[in-house]
């Protein structure tokens, strides 16, 4: 591959978080590393949403602490996340129902647009110059997701696996250096599936953008990713290859329920 | 045939102030789902700082010209509702992100007793005349094409379109801008409008701005018409049945629905009111918005709520 794996971006340490009495994550530290694609995998309920939830500045962890590129936190918000060039896709999917793709693509633009509120109301030229500009940007990603033939439909719309791509180029439109994927293939069938597969690895490839996804399908994480992280109710049992992954005993049990009860096989 | 017309006439205009105070609510509850209870308080603190202000300014700076004075207050009022929204965003709204419907409800509740209490607190609570220069006198119209022509209140023409050309302004914004685009995403949902980086805080003082801005016009027109007192307040009241009317989630729909309310009451006041003994204009509006919710919950215009379970 023509990407270079670079130095640790983003790196989680000791990260615990609790909801009242229930542990969602138990001292869970991993990193990743600048243009990788790194997976979190791990049966239902093993805390994958609840990671990504972390880096993204939803919820707080109670314990631990997230470095972004040498930057200390023991908090973030969604907000100062963007600001610092990470986006992010949703399991259920988050569109603005009611505004057509080309919308919802361009509000991904915001933190990106200078013009203030006066400014727009009135149309000055430096408003509607920028307007353009981003405009411009925008159709490069509607070009690159193969989506110009709906870009002017209302997402409530569209059939799902567009929908998930709509989801995407939002989060694309805020150019990241990290992107996080929350099950971006779910209830996808294998043509989408795909095609989802090219656009993540393009967008990897091409803009050299770092990307952290959950999956389910074990297929498709041990073929794009580069390095797995598998939770179990809450704690790391697993760190490395793919090929690591598969052969770490903890993870074949926590996947096959060797140790557990049948109930828990995945 | 030009009573009919007439009393269609006056029903539109009064509609579009109904519209005006209706699509308060319909902003705040789009871009942050809380039913705002105090819409009515802030058209009554809007009114009484307009009518205090142009008071007070001739004396201040001493100048005699009304339009100067009128003018100067208007900035100075619609200033007061900016960091009227602001405090509201900052001291109340900030820490109830995500909170049950019900507790926003309340909250607006305080904020609407407190606004009433601190307005006539700081600005008196006598009754007070906004004098924007409207002309009080009727004139007449087509008189060549129906016999002794058709009547028009020009305070109400004045006033209808100055509330159509700030719901027409509105919407451009709405639709045409990207902070417009950015409030339409928060309405639709908070969680992805953070995590593409739009500012929940800012867009809140915007939306709630923007409701004052539409109070305070409102609390103009309606003061210039009624004076300014805690009468005022239950203009709200009025607009309720308008909001539900419409749907609480659309613009167009608080328009529409503010003049079929207007329509309706006048028409059914005149041409019905004889047979029930009268006074059908005052709970006209109540019937026909109770009426909308048993056939259609979400009102004309909005959207059908459907929860994924």
């Amino acid at each position: 591959m023509a990407r270079e794996i670079g130095d640790v971006v983003l790196d989680l340490k000791n990260v615990s978080l609790r909801f009242g009495g229930v542990k969602a994550l138990t001292d869970i530290s991993f990193d990743v590393r600048e243009h990788e694609v790194r997976a979190i995998i791990g049966p239902n309920g093993a805390g994958k949403s609840s990671l990504l939830n972390v880096i993204n500045g939803v919820y707080t962890p109670q314990e631990g602490e997230i470095i972004l590129r040498g930057e200390h936190f023991s908090k973030m918000s969604p907000y100062k996340v963007a600001q610092a060039g990470i986006a992010r896709t949703f399991q259920s999917l988050a569109l603005f129902k009611g505004m057509s793709a080309l919308d919802n693509i361009m509000t991904g633009r915001t933190l990106k647009m200078k013009s203030n509120l006066v400014q727009q109301a009135f149309r000055l030229g430096s408003a509607w110059r920028e307007e353009l500009e981003h405009r411009a940007k925008v159709e490069a990603i509607i070009d690159f997701l193969e989506i110009q033939h709906i870009r002017k439909t209302p997402v409530g719309r569209l059939p799902y696996g567009l929908q998930k791509r709509v989801d995407l180029g939002r989060a694309l439109a805020l150019e990241p250096r990290i992107l996080l994927l929350d099950e971006p293939m779910a209830g996808m069938n294998i043509e989408e599936k795909q095609d989802m597969c090219r656009f993540i690895l393009d967008v990897n490839d091409q803009f050299g953008t770092t990307i952290v996804l959950i999956e389910h399908d074990m297929g498709v994480v041990m073929d794009i990713s580069d390095r797995v992280v598998v939770l179990d109710y809450g704690r790391k049992i697993g760190d490395g290859t793919p090929d690591e992954v598969r052969r770490n005993e903890q993870v074949i049990s926590a996947y096959l329920g060797v140790s557990h009860t049948e109930e828990s096989a995945a | 045939m030009s009573f009919f017309i007439e009393t269609l006439l006056a029903g539109l205009m009064v509609g579009l102030l109904y519209s005006l105070i209706a699509l308060g609510f319909v902003l705040i509850f789009k871009a942050s789902g809380v039913f705002n209870f105090a819409q009515g308080a802030m058209v009554l603190f809007a009114a009484l700082a307009m009518a205090r202000f142009s008071q007070w300014i001739p004396g201040w700076i001493g100048i005699e010209n009304k339009l100067v004075a009128n003018t100067l207050a208007f900035i100075v009022s619609a200033f007061v509702m900016f960091v009227v929204a602001w405090l509201i965003v900052r001291f109340v709204l900030r820490y109830l992100v995500n909170q049950d419907v019900a507790t926003l409800l309340m909250v607006t509740l305080g904020i609407a007793y407190f606004m009433e209490g601190f307005g006539q607190t700081i600005f008196g609570s006598s009754i007070y005349k906004i004098d924007v220069g409207m002309p009080k006198d009727p004139i007449f119209i087509l008189e060549g094409v129906f016999e002794g022509g058709i009547l028009l209140n020009m305070e109400d023409v004045i006033a209808g379109l100055v509330a159509a050309l700030l719901v027409a302004a509105l919407a451009l914004f709405f639709q045409w801008t990207s902070t417009g685009r950015a409030l339409r995403a928060v309405a639709d949902d908070h969680q992805a409008a953070q995590s593409i980086g739009i500012p929940l805080n800012r867009i809140w003082v915007i939306v709630w701005c923007v409701a004052g801005i539409t109070a305070l016009v409102g609390g103009i027109i309606w003061g210039s018409k009624l004076g300014v007192q805690f009468s005022l307040s239950l203009v709200a009241l009025r607009a309720l049945p308008v909001v539900i009317l419409g749907g609480l989630t659309s613009v167009p729909g608080a328009i529409v629905a503010g003049l079929i309310v207007g329509v309706g009451e006048k028409l059914s006041e005149v041409y019905l009111g004889s047979y029930v003994g009268g006074g059908i204009e005052i709970w006209f509006a109540y019937m026909l918005a109770l009426i909308v919710l048993l056939f259609r919950p979400q009102g004309l215009f909005g959207e059908k709520i459907i929860d994924r379970v």
